[in-house]
């Protein structure tokens, strides 16, 4: 077993939607491994927090500031000996209290030893 | 005399609340003009709104304050309608329809909308942040710009504005006729990302 934690920060005043937003048409958190040697066990999202914002009649759930995604890998028994990557993306959508910006996917890679 | 009413011509139109709803005409640049598709796969041209006062709006369904405005947008769409205004919504979501049928739908829609695209957006300065709303005048011009959630006032004041001053005979051309004026258009909107700002 293998756990990777990814920390990720919003400017003060942003927010982006949890991994499970308030509404159906909110874009979630998401992160997603797609390639490397190791097989996905869980991803485990930042708790969220219910924030009310001017352009939203109830509380949204959101992640702002710092945060933390851990994921836990299993190690297949086919997996190599030696040096390799894990990659993945992780896609969010911030916005302010006025505004939102375009959902972004990011590239995500860790290095990783087999032995 | 002459100066101050040089000076009192060139001011962007107070509105009664005291606030700034329009740029002064001198200041104004062409509305660059697009060709994108309804939900009908209609193809919509800006030029298709030849005289009339437009809000053009850049918005997507997973935009939280572009839910605030929508059901403005859909009042002033009623409320002005015939005396030559229009709302043009322009969905930016990235899956397209799939999205934006069932939200148009749902809400009721009165206005038009239409499936944005980055080159449509590039043209308006970049649409980084949603809404962008750009209110253009009978000339085909834009005189304002609303980068954000704003006041509800703000807009019908500048609609209002608009709808009362004349076409000029020498500006009878569609919008977006003439690409002059992209580069300085881009600039203003890059300019402003304060949140609810307007120029």
């Amino acid at each position: 077993m293998a756990v990777v934690t990814l920390h990720a920060s919003l400017p003060a005043g942003y927010h982006a939607n949890s991994n499970t937003p308030s509404d159906a048409y909110l874009i979630p958190l998401s992160l997603k491994w797609n390639g490397g040697p190791l097989e996905v066990d869980s991803v485990t999202y930042p708790k969220a927090s219910l924030e009310k914002y001017s352009f939203s009649d109830k509380p949204l759930s959101v992640v702002t500031g710092e945060f933390v995604l851990t994921t836990k890998f299993k190690v297949p028994a086919s997996a190599l000996n030696g040096a390799a990557a894990q990659t993945g993306t992780l896609k969010f959508q911030a916005c302010n209290d006025r505004m939102c910006f375009a959902p972004k996917t990011v590239n995500v890679s860790v290095a990783v030893e087999i032995q | 005399m002459a100066l101050l009413l040089g000076i009192v011509a060139c001011a962007p139109r107070q509105t009664a609340r005291g606030g700034v709803s329009v740029k002064p005409e001198e200041s104004r640049k062409k509305a660059p003009e697009f060709t994108l598709k309804d939900v009908h796969g209609n193809a919509v041209h800006l030029s298709d709104f030849k005289g009339k006062v437009v809000l053009l709006d850049f918005w997507a369904t997973w935009c939280g304050p572009c839910v605030i405005e929508i059901p403005w947008f859909m009042e002033f769409q009623r409320k002005y309608k015939d005396r030559g205004f229009e709302v043009l919504g322009v969905a930016m979501d990235d899956d397209g329809w799939k999205s934006v049928t069932p939200y148009v739908e749902k809400r009721k829609f009165n206005y038009r909308v239409v499936l944005g695209d980055d080159l449509t957006g590039d043209q308006y300065g970049g649409i980084e942040a949603l809404p962008s709303t750009y209110v253009i005048d009978r000339n085909g011009k834009i005189a304002a710009v609303h980068i954000g959630l704003s006041k509800k006032e703000e807009f019908e004041d500048a609609i209002q504005i608009l709808l009362d001053s004349p076409v000029h005979a020498a500006a009878q051309s569609a919008p977006g006729d003439s690409a002059a004026g992209h580069g300085a258009v881009r600039a203003g909107a890059h300019a402003d990302r304060r949140p609810g700002s307007h120029s």
